[in-house]
């Protein structure tokens, strides 16, 4: 079953000023219009609307058979959500935080991502968990990891993040319509952030990365929170006359690397940009990937921006573990010392 | 086993709990207490006793006519064949493993025959004869212990999801599936659907269980928890698991609990026909206990004469399910030699097809490793694909070749 195309003018048609947070919730609700079988469940997204708000107000118009309030167990979200999905319908998990997710691990890896394979494609779960991640929000402990190296390991899962409203509202949108299980990471620290939004537009496709700021100098890609990080590092450093190309990945796996390989055959340089630890990463896998495609064309080494590989520090180190401006600075500088 | 015996004796005259092994049993006393419960008691719903007497429950009227006696013995006569021969093939090297079903087809004959063409199924990994009754033909299981693929049948078309092997997993996925049926409005009355899912006691210590029996409660979710209590899991005894006899665990989520001696398959059709009742008409979830035995190894790849006692094992031939209906067909339906025959001559058959068909499955083609992994499959599992095929293809060109390399 095939759900109705994407490009239909919503109810909420007419450009406005959101921020992300607005932006998903407005994602949802389309959702939720389109197709009946979509259903939104988690921990307090009901009337209180999430611990984001990210859900605000769609109990309250859809009904608590679409917008279902679940006892507090990511394990029982997930799986009875794989349930629902076998029996035709198209949940949307929410995950309170980032380091929630790990009771709900064993059902993504087992189940969710599995279950096409193991019935030979005549059982679909198209799943959508999204996930809250990343640090800077002066957290405890749990709240603010970035596991989505994770996910993308997981053969059968596909793993994406947005940076900003306008494609926040899109490939949630495109996520919930796909028939192949997502997690949908959010950088939480950007839902207040703002940007114009026409729901009436052609969105670009959900599995591509893009290039959202083009420059000559050294390439830097970085995916979700970190991308507005790059974009204001770029805008710093073109003050001192280094034009950096950013790439925003969007989709972590699949990864999306030719824009990255057409932009460092250019640049000859790449910097990587995550807030999570550096090992076994998905910077690790774009690293191998580059030197793969791009030997000839590489005039530095990769270089990597990443928190370090500890668990997530108390709040008040944070900033330090954080990549941040003057960090992607030092390394953009490194790497054109070569 | 009597809750009573489960009671931490008090110590009189003295404050606090007793001494944490005053009321731990030994590995006996935990045996002869299951042995004891297994034989009866106002706890254990029997409508055919071990020597095969018809006996009346009077929460739990059966009506069967002889053929339909006839037919619950064919299915378990069938079973048990297809699971000896599986369990052959695995010791001949035909099978990488297999899970033994013995002991325990009068628990998932009765269950299986319970369910309706419009229910759902989710089956642990030792369903074969919850399979059968499903329309399941059993070569379709051979798949997966010979290692050519993940279960073959269509879980949608024949409502039998496929096999789930990581412990208890099923549970949360058979509730989401009943709140489906139920948000969907497919329960009511005695054409509403139903779920049943099936699991053994060693799941019942898995968060997974407990968090499916918390939703199924709160969603009214139309699902029956099918409990095959065999009283181990690999090597680990019922008591490593619990402390209250496991259907009254439901008290606690809110739903009634009943446990049915899983070695009759009478019992275990009323309680389990009347458990999918509740839930279709929209009275679910409900819980059953069917009190049963392993009679073989956990798989193929166990050794139980480590960990369990010969005696055990004799005490429960004496409750062989198929042994006790044979009876009770001859004696009180004068049911003749020739049936009994005639139905192992069945099994025999049936189990030479299963051989047959063991030997001839194709070794799946290696494209099946990157087939179905995603509905829009990834540019990079077909870049990988296409490498691996080339590859492949090369050793192709040196035999062609003459095999010189």
């Amino acid at each position: 079953m095939a759900a109705p195309a994407l490009e239909r003018p919503t109810a909420t048609a007419g450009t406005q000023t959101v921020t992300m947070a607005k932006a998903l919730n407005l994602g949802l609700r389309a959702a939720l219009e389109r197709d009946p079988k979509v259903l939104v469940m988690g921990e307090d997204v009901g009337k209180l609307g999430g611990v984001f708000r990210i859900t605000d107000g769609l109990q309250k118009d859809f009904g608590e058979h679409r917008v279902l309030d679940t006892p507090l167990a990511e394990s029982g979200i997930i799986g009875t959500a794989v349930g629902l999905a076998i029996r035709g319908f198209r949940p949307v998990c929410e995950i309170q935080f980032d380091g929630f997710i790990f009771p709900g691990f064993d059902q993504i890896v087992s189940q969710l991502a599995k279950l096409r394979f193991r019935s030979q494609g005549t059982v679909k779960v198209p799943v959508v968990v999204r996930v809250p991640f990343g640090g800077g929000i002066g957290a405890v402990e749990h709240h603010s990891e970035s596991p989505e190296s994770l996910f993308a390991h997981v053969g059968g899962l596909k793993v994406v993040s947005c940076s900003n409203p306008v494609d926040a509202y899109w490939m949630l949108q495109q996520a919930i319509e796909c028939d192949d299980p997502v997690l949908f990471f959010e950088p939480k620290r950007r839902y207040y952030e703002k940007a114009e939004l026409d729901p009436t537009t052609t969105p670009a496709p959900l599995f591509r990365s893009r290039v959202v700021r083009p420059g000559s100098a050294v390439t830097v890609a970085a995916y979700g929170p970190m991308v507005r990080t790059c974009l204001d590092a770029a805008t710093a450093a073109a003050e001192d006359g280094t034009e950096l190309e950013v790439v925003d990945l969007r989709t972590l796996s699949p990864l999306d690397l030719g824009p990255v390989f057409e932009s460092v055959r250019r640049t000859g340089r790449l910097v990587l940009v995550s807030e999570a630890p550096a090992e076994s990463s998905i910077t690790s896998e774009i690293a191998t990937r580059v030197q793969q495609e791009c030997f000839y064309s590489l005039e530095a080494p990769v270089l990597r921006v990443t928190g370090f590989d500890t668990p997530y520090p108390p709040s008040k180190l944070e900033e330090g573990y954080l990549p941040d401006l003057d960090r992607v600075l030092d390394a953009v500088d490194r790497s054109l010392e070569y | 086993m009597s809750p009573e015996q489960w009671t931490r004796p008090k110590t009189e005259g003295t404050a606090g709990p007793p001494a944490a092994t005053a009321a731990k049993p030994t590995r006996e006393q935990v045996i002869a207490g299951l042995r004891a419960t297994s034989e009866g008691g106002a706890d254990l719903v029997q409508l055919l006793t071990p020597e095969g007497q018809r006996v009346e429950h009077p929460d739990f009227e059966l009506d069967v006519s002889t053929a339909q006696l006839r037919d619950l013995y064919r299915d378990m006569v069938l079973v048990r064949r297809v699971d000896r021969e599986g369990n052959a093939l695995q010791r001949q090297g035909q099978l990488g493993i297999w899970v033994p079903l013995l002991g325990q087809e009068a628990a998932q004959i009765g269950a299986g025959r319970a369910l309706k063409p419009q229910d759902m199924a989710f089956p642990s990994y030792r369903e074969h004869g919850i399979a059968w009754c499903r329309g399941i033909d059993p070569t379709e299981l051979l798949g997966i212990f010979r290692g050519t693929d993940h279960g073959s049948w269509d879980p949608i078309k024949k409502r039998f999801h496929l096999y789930t092997i990581v412990i208890g997993n099923q549970c949360l996925n058979a509730t989401g599936y009943a709140m489906g049926q139920r948000f969907e409005g497919k329960v009511g009355d005695q054409d509403g659907e139903a779920t049943m899912v099936f699991f053994g006691d060693g799941a019942t210590s898995q968060g997974d269980v407990h968090e499916a029996m918390v939703w199924s409660a709160v969603y009214d979710a139309p699902v029956v928890f099918f409990c095959q209590n065999n009283q181990w899991a690999i090597s680990e005894p019922l008591e490593r698991q619990t402390r209250v006899p496991l259907y009254q665990r439901a008290s606690g989520y809110g739903f009634p609990g009943i446990r049915v001696d899983g070695n009759d398959v009478l019992a275990s059709l009323a309680v389990s026909r009347w458990a999918l009742d509740e839930c279709r008409h929209g009275n679910g979830p409900v819980l059953v206990e069917a009190f049963t035995y392993r009679m073989d190894a956990h798989t193929t790849s166990d050794d139980p004469t480590r960990y369990r006692l010969a005696d055990e094992q004799e005490a429960w031939k004496l409750k062989d399910p198929i042994e006790r209906l044979r009876v009770h067909l001859v004696r009180d339906h004068g049911v003749e030699q020739d049936f009994f025959d005639g139905v192992q001559a069945e099994a025999d058959e049936l189990a030479a097809r299963f051989r047959d068909f063991c030997f001839a499955i194709p070794e799946p083609p290696p494209e099946r490793i990157f087939s179905e992994v995603y509905a829009e499959e990834t540019p990079q599992l077909a870049a990988q694909r296409e490498e691996y095929l080339q590859y492949l293809a090369g050793f192709a060109d040196d035999a062609m070749a003459g095999g010189v390399r």
